[in-house]
């Protein structure tokens, strides 16, 4: 296919679609980050690219017959190895036999949570998940460097009458993302501090809680979401999440214990770990959120800008 | 007949790791034989998204549920492998992201997405 656009929205099926796979498998913390970020967020992110480098592909491809034979040969190599793999769903694969029963039978009694997705996440591998935070936060800084935008160059009411123009006739649009803003929001927090005892957690929280801002700018205007939540905020709270995460692993540290050793936070070592759960998923949602609103916010940024000059060029 | 049921058996077993291998390689094909930069972060989302799909497919349990302690529940399905893909989808769109504003910054720089043409015009000759 040749037009983008109809590949983009074929993905985001796509996404949607992997996301009921992931249910029908039990797992369904990650159906929801799939849900929200391969049908959501990708989708959208992909969308505001191809606006500015252009809809349609070259159909020139690189020696198709070359690399077709070598993904043939690959395929067979895998499905050659999966011969000796163990069946599906089988309880005495490898997999189900050396850790795995230590979490579910222990984790009740160890961290005190039902969720053991979350336990695991935010408790046993607790360094791991600040890795990936702090991944996480550089791609966001990396994405604000590469297409840094400045706030102030421009005089507000250009780009408003530009807004003003484009959003005032969708009045159906405006009502509806009106009514539904606040759901999705009180949503988010919902899955933010439910996530020990449901499926959820601040990664997902994180991702949907800035879906319903990304919503916010598209219907009204980038410029009326950069005057609700300023730019240098959410840069903020991009590192504060992180720092968040990083102190309360100090303080279990100075308190005796391990980095993120969360027993020491309190003199019940269950209730330590809630409240050390509560606190780095908080970290790890405000990370998450603020790096989606900051990533939008440069992407849609440059494309103002660049509409703006190619404006001024014609006139 | 032994022959044949195994092979029933052996279809019903891997099934999962097969669709995990056409999708690996239809980012695969896409990653390699498209010039459109955009198209080339599809296919990678493809490829990474058929890796998701490996795991989770691994840790499921025939009769199990999802793996959140409840009463009167015995089988859970294995939570490790969720624990890594969810945070690996996060790091996944965290990254396409970083793809997509690199290849808007090369469409400013060269005017083009199209990987043959930007070649082109650093190797001219």
């Amino acid at each position: 296919m040749k037009d983008l656009f109809a590949v983009i929205m074929l993905a985001g099926m796509y996404g949607l679609l992997s996301a009921s796979f992931f249910v029908t498998m039990d797992a369904v913390d990650v159906a929801f980050t799939e849900a929200s970020v391969g049908a959501g967020i990708s989708t959208l992110l992909m969308l505001t690219t191809i606006s500015m480098t252009g809809r349609y592909e070259n159909t020139t491809r690189h020696r198709p017959m070359l690399a077709l034979v070598v993904v043939f040969v690959t395929g067979s190599l895998l499905i050659y190895g999966t011969l000796d793999m163990p069946y599906f769903g089988s309880a005495q694969a490898p997999i189900q036999l050396h850790v795995a029963p230590h979490y579910i039978n222990n984790s009740m009694s160890e961290i005190g949570i039902p969720n053991i997705v979350t336990s695991a996440l935010a408790s046993y591998r607790g360094f791991d998940t600040f890795g990936e935070v702090v991944v996480i936060f550089t791609a966001g800084v990396a994405v604000w460097a590469l297409l840094m935008v400045n706030v102030q160059r421009r005089k507000n009411t250009e780009i408003d009458d530009a807004n003003n123009s484009t959003h005032e006739q969708h009045f159906i649009v405006r009502f509806v993302a009106k009514m539904l803003i606040p759901f999705i929001l009180l949503f988010a927090l919902y899955v933010q501090f439910h996530g020990d005892y449901g499926p959820g957690g601040g990664f997902q929280a994180g991702v949907i809680f800035a879906a319903a801002i990304i919503l916010y700018s598209m219907v009204f205007g980038l410029n009326t979401a950069r005057r609700v939540i300023s730019q240098p905020i959410v840069q903020l709270l991009t590192a504060a999440g992180v720092l968040l995460y990083g102190s309360v692993g100090i303080v279990s540290l100075l308190s005796g214990g391990n980095f993120l050793d969360y027993n020491v936070l309190s003199a019940d070592p269950i209730a330590g770990q809630h409240l050390g759960i509560l606190l780095i998923e908080l970290g790890v949602g405000c990370t998450v959120a603020s790096v989606m609103i900051l990533i939008y916010f440069n992407f849609s940024g440059r494309k103002n800008d660049r509409e703006l000059e190619e404006h001024k060029e014609t006139t | 007949m032994d022959a044949g049921n195994d092979w029933a058996a052996a279809f019903f077993g891997l099934y999962n790791y097969w669709i995990v291998v056409v999708l690996m390689m239809v980012g695969f094909y896409i990653v390699i034989a498209h010039g459109n930069l955009i198209k080339k972060i599809i296919g990678l989302t493809i490829f990474q998204t058929s890796v998701f799909i490996y795991y989770i497919s691994m840790g499921n349990v025939d009769g199990g549920t999802a793996p959140i302690l409840a009463d009167n529940i015995s089988q859970y399905s294995n939570p490790l492998p969720h624990v890594l893909i969810l945070t690996a989808i996060v790091v996944g769109i965290a990254t396409t992201a970083l793809g997509l504003a690199l290849a808007i910054r090369i469409k400013e720089s060269y005017g083009t997405i199209e990987e043959e043409i930007i070649q082109g015009m650093d190797n001219p000759g």
